[in-house]
């Protein structure tokens, strides 16, 4: 247990190396709030990753996210579709509070996630972010070694005593075996990360959240920069990991929220329009409106 | 066919003008070239006498020797050594205080403020880079004099302190402009990637702004340096006008409550009231070269710096 990471029970960050197993016999407890620096009263397990509850958010006076209530599943991908502009990144920005940079944003309702509400007073934004890893629509390495985009997480978190060489090495071979990139880098870790090709450095960013051991993982539009076969890959990682962690990817492409997707979020003008599994919305869809998205009908 | 008639029928004072405004534009863009190689040409043209004529000047002399009578009638010495070090010391000093003060704010500007703050404090560094350097060493010999005189008990306030203050201050404008130029050109993507991994505000300034902007932020100082070097005026009435080195083997090497005399302070002084022509005033435009070779190193650094940036 690091001495520094108070109320961390399952995340000590003295392993660093050991990313989460399938059967990890812990997993069934994953839902405390491992972000808050003061243990939280065990309130039991949640089956739910995130809860929101009339979420509103704006910026200056424009509203992107109307009275947005859903409960998007632990363990499972969920995907979030709907046309340009209706507040899908927005939504995602959210989750781990990095909309909080732009000094215009207004926020109401309340966000739980793992069961805590993550605007509460004591929830510290770094162990927030920790938890819940975030992938950006354009890749976004940092402009350092390969090796160093891996461990950069590990090195902000613990204190330089705690991290030894050996640690991080194995932490950069298992973050990068899971995205299915150790073959083509292990001779290559010291070179830049900016050098790599798009579909690297996509892989190289969800890499990097690996050793962190986070709950969730919100992608936005992570294929959209990738050629088809790049997709492919990293829809194979995904499904990869699926399971293990709790994933919400926004696409604009409806083919691929099919394939990766458990369940599905339908988003219009900032409104949730429609949430199920994925077969029900797109074979059954409730709603006109999904089905008019679905067929092409808006933009 | 009928298109290509009106170009056949162009006046003719038409294509002569054309040509002559294309001549024009051309002798603008490589007028600058121009006058740099001219002005230098200058400068060395007045100094070869002394360079190169019959007693020329010892070179080693002249810059070794502390000794500078230019005006002795018997037996006028050369020695430029006090001066450089004068230059040297006051610029030192003043980065000393400049760098952090022009990064710690080029920082604060650029990553911590609102921006409201941010239009207010970049408006008020734009408005002390147009003071002119008169009106600072105004501010040299009044108020910092006696402040120099009063905190540090020195008998006279006019010393490599109180240059450096003056130097420091007028640097700054130009540090934090150019800082924080180098900061803003740092993607946001980065910023985005490590606060989505929990990073906090110095790590973020360290580990992501400082090494992305390094080079832009190099360059900013280099332009800081090369500003003090060069700078006449201000100093000239701040330092004391000693020629005196302040360097020395005892604690603290440099002292700064010294008066000292800089290379340009030197010129700007000695040369209206020296014969054109005289050694005096031929020694004076080799001290001239001296500092264009200085100020042209320093600012061609700075230069491949940003290329540096850019070529990546
Ligand atoms: N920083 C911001 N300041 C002001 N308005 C913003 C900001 N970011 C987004 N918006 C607006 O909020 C709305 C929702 O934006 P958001 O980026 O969440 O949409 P999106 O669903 O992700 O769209 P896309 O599919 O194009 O990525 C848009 O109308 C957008 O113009
Ligand atoms: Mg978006």
């Amino acid at each position: 247990m690091g001495s520094s990471s108070v109320g961390l029970e399952f995340h000590s960050s003295n392993d660093p190396g050991a990313i989460r197993g399938g059967s990890d016999p812990q997993s069934a407890f994953r839902g405390v709030a491992v972000f808050t620096k003061v243990v939280p009263l065990m309130s039991g397990t949640t089956q739910y990753a995130i809860t929101t509850e009339d979420l509103g958010l704006w910026y200056g006076d424009f509203q992107a996210l109307k009275d947005v209530s859903v409960n998007i599943r632990h363990g499972i991908i969920t995907g979030l579709i709907g046309p340009s502009g209706c507040g899908k990144t927005t939504f995602l920005r959210c989750c781990n509070r990095v909309n909080e940079r732009y000094g215009n944003v207004t926020t109401t309702g309340t966000i739980h996630i793992l069961g805590k509400n993550i605007y509460d007073p004591d929830v510290s934004l770094i162990e927030l972010r920790k938890s819940v890893g975030i992938v950006f629509q354009r890749p976004n390495p940092l402009p350092i070694s390969i090796y160093e985009n891996v461990v950069f997480g590990l090195r902000i978190h613990s204190r330089w005593s705690d991290l030894k060489r050996s640690d991080l090495d194995m932490a950069v071979e298992q973050a990068l075996r899971e995205v299915r990139l150790w073959a083509d880098l292990k001779d290559r870790l010291k070179e830049k990360a900016t050098t790599l090709q798009l579909e690297q450095q996509q892989k190289l960013c969800i890499a990097r959240l690996l050793p962190l051991k986070p709950d969730l993982i919100l992608m936005d539009e992570p294929c959209s920069a990738l050629d088809v076969e790049a997709t492919t890959a990293v829809e194979e990682l995904m499904l990869g990991l699926a399971g293990r962690f709790t994933i919400v990817i926004v696409t604009h492409n409806m083919a691929q929220a099919r394939r990766v997707s458990d369940e599905c979020i339908f988003m219009l003008l900032g409104e949730v329009v429609e949430h199920d599994r994925t077969e029900d919305l797109f074979l059954n869809p409730k709603n006109t409106k999904t089905a008019d998205y679905i067929e092409g009908r808006y933009g | 066919m009928w298109l290509t008639m009106p170009l056949l029928h162009r006046p003719k004072w038409k294509v002569v003008g054309e040509g002559l405004v294309e001549w024009l534009i051309r002798i603008c863009g490589v007028s600058a070239v121009i006058f740099v190689f001219a002005i230098f040409f200058f400068v060395f043209w007045e100094a070869k006498g002394i360079l190169f004529g019959e007693d020329r000047l010892d070179l080693w002399k002249f810059l070794t020797s502390e000794e500078w009578y230019p005006a002795s009638e018997s037996n006028p010495r050369y020695g430029a050594s006090a001066l450089i070090a004068g230059t040297a010391s006051v610029t030192v000093l003043s980065m000393l205080i400049a760098v952090p003060f022009g990064l710690g704010a080029a920082l604060f500007i650029s990553e911590f403020c609102g921006p409201r703050l941010k239009e207010v404090l970049k408006i008020t560094i734009e408005l002390l880079a147009a003071i002119p350097s008169v009106v600072w060493g105004f501010i040299g010999i009044t108020i910092m004099n006696q402040l120099v005189m009063r905190i540090f008990g020195a008998p006279i306030g006019l010393t490599v302190l109180n240059g450096a203050i003056i130097l420091a201050l007028m640097s700054v404008p130009i540090i934090v402009s150019i800082g924080e130029d180098a900061l803003k050109a740092v993607p946001d993507s980065y910023r985005e990637a490590a606060i989505g991994l929990g990073v906090t505000r110095w790590q973020m300034l360290y580990r992501v702004l400082l090494p992305a902007a390094k080079n832009g932020l190099l360059a900013a100082v280099l332009l800081g340096v090369g500003r003090a070097i060069g700078e006449t005026m201000a100093v000239l009435m701040c330092t004391g006008h000693a020629v005196n080195n302040p360097f020395n083997t005892t604690f603290p090497f440099l002292h700064p409550l010294d008066s000292v005399r800089t290379l340009p302070a030197t010129i700007a002084a000695e040369l209206g009231e020296t014969a054109q022509g005289s050694q005096h005033y031929q020694v004076l435009f080799v001290i001239g070269l001296l500092l264009f070779t200085i100020t042209f190193v320093v600012n061609m650094t700075a230069d491949l710096v940003v290329k540096g940036i850019k070529g990546k």
